[in-house]
């Protein structure tokens, strides 16, 4: 894992928030919020206890994620925390992750990730039966339901500064 | 599986894990912490057990949820859970809209909207602010996010402000969070149906 550590809040560095916009001072009124959404972040990026999962492998599911929803300084953000060289690829969405053994894993991730709505118990189950614990199938859940989030937030922000001084 | 929930509905279903739920008694101290488990609190519903396989998230969760959903000042709790829905409409995640329209028409005190919305989706006649509210949650929530300039216009034109505004970004993405994990976990089934 690379010894560079998360920013205190990823969401208000990306999103480069005019200090004293209308804007600003609406984020700052959340101020808890922010500070929850990077524990969150520090959570699922970087737990104690990884599973399956080691911190490499999750800042590169994140990074697709971002990449998936077109969020490039995100995915970048992730990608720079990625240390082992042989799981870099797993970042970019047209790699399969079949050389890391991890293919099941990148179809399932982008699948939650995309085609949310089209996710069903035989997605599940091909987890289960490639041998993937439950915890670890949890664990998979979580880094995806986050990434939702996190890209969302960053996007909304965008917009509500767009055109605005 | 004739009894999963495949519509839309205000009737909240039972949800039935995917995954094999921890079991309270083998938790670990750090589980039972997160779960808030005390002598008087022991009813934990399947749904965050299950969550409790990823502790030291579940433990973060709940403030975060709460926060987004509940906290005094900014939109008022009527168009958070609007904004709640539209994502959950989009995911197609029938147990997370079951809560949140049925907790939008008890706030509401009306179920024309949640009606409205099951209905005819996309295409529900709502009032303009409702309209706006709506269609900017559900582009949001769109892989990647379809929300658009103009509808951020129109989310202003309708009387938002900034604050009203972020936190409608805020309940609607953290739904594309909460429906990542019930609507891929689990299955809303009719109540009973265990």
């Amino acid at each position: 894992m690379s010894t560079e550590t998360l920013t205190k809040s990823t969401l208000r560095e990306l999103s480069a928030i005019a200090e004293g916009s209308a804007a600003a001072a609406a984020i700052d009124g959340r101020s808890n919020i922010m500070s929850l959404s990077q524990t969150t972040e520090d959570a699922v990026l970087k737990p104690q206890e990884t599973g399956a999962w080691s911190h490499d492998v999750r800042a590169a599911l994140a990074a697709r994620i971002a990449a998936l929803n077109g969020e490039t300084a995100l995915a970048d953000r992730y990608c720079a925390l990625i240390e082992d060289a042989r799981v870099a690829d797993v970042a970019d969405p047209l790699r399969s992750g079949k050389a890391q053994g991890l293919e099941k894993i990148c179809d399932f991730m982008d699948k939650v990730a995309v085609q949310t709505r089209d996710i069903d118990a035989q997605d599940i189950n091909a987890l289960q039966d490639a041998g993937i614990s439950d915890a670890d199938i949890v664990r998979l859940c979580e880094i995806n339901a986050f990434m939702a989030y996190q890209v969302r937030v960053l996007a909304g922000i965008r917009l509500m500064t767009e055109g605005r001084t | 599986m004739s009894d999963v929930i495949r519509k839309f509905t205000r009737s909240v279903p039972d949800w039935r894990p995917r995954v094999e739920p921890i079991k309270l008694e083998d938790a670990t101290p750090e589980q039972l912490e997160a779960l808030q488990v005390t002598p008087s609190n022991t009813k934990i519903s399947a749904y965050v057990l299950t969550l409790a396989h990823d502790v030291e998230t579940l433990k973060v969760r709940s403030p975060l949820f709460n926060g987004i959903m509940y906290d005094k000042g900014g939109l008022s709790r009527e168009e958070r859970e609007l904004g709640a829905l539209a994502a959950s409409m989009v995911n197609h995640c029938i147990y997370c809209a079951a809560v949140h329209a049925s907790r939008h028409a008890q706030i509401a005190k009306d179920t024309s909207v949640t009606d409205e919305l099951f209905a005819k989706g996309t295409k529900a006649d709502l009032s303009p602010r409702n309209r706006a509210i709506f269609d900017f949650a559900h582009a949001l929530s769109q892989t990647p996010s379809e929300a658009s300039p103009e509808q951020m216009s129109a989310l202003r034109a309708a009387g938002l402000d900034d604050a009203e505004i972020f936190d409608l970004i805020l309940s609607s993405a953290l739904f594309g969070w909460a429906n990542r994990l019930m609507h891929v976990l689990g299955d809303p089934v009719r109540k009973g149906s265990e």
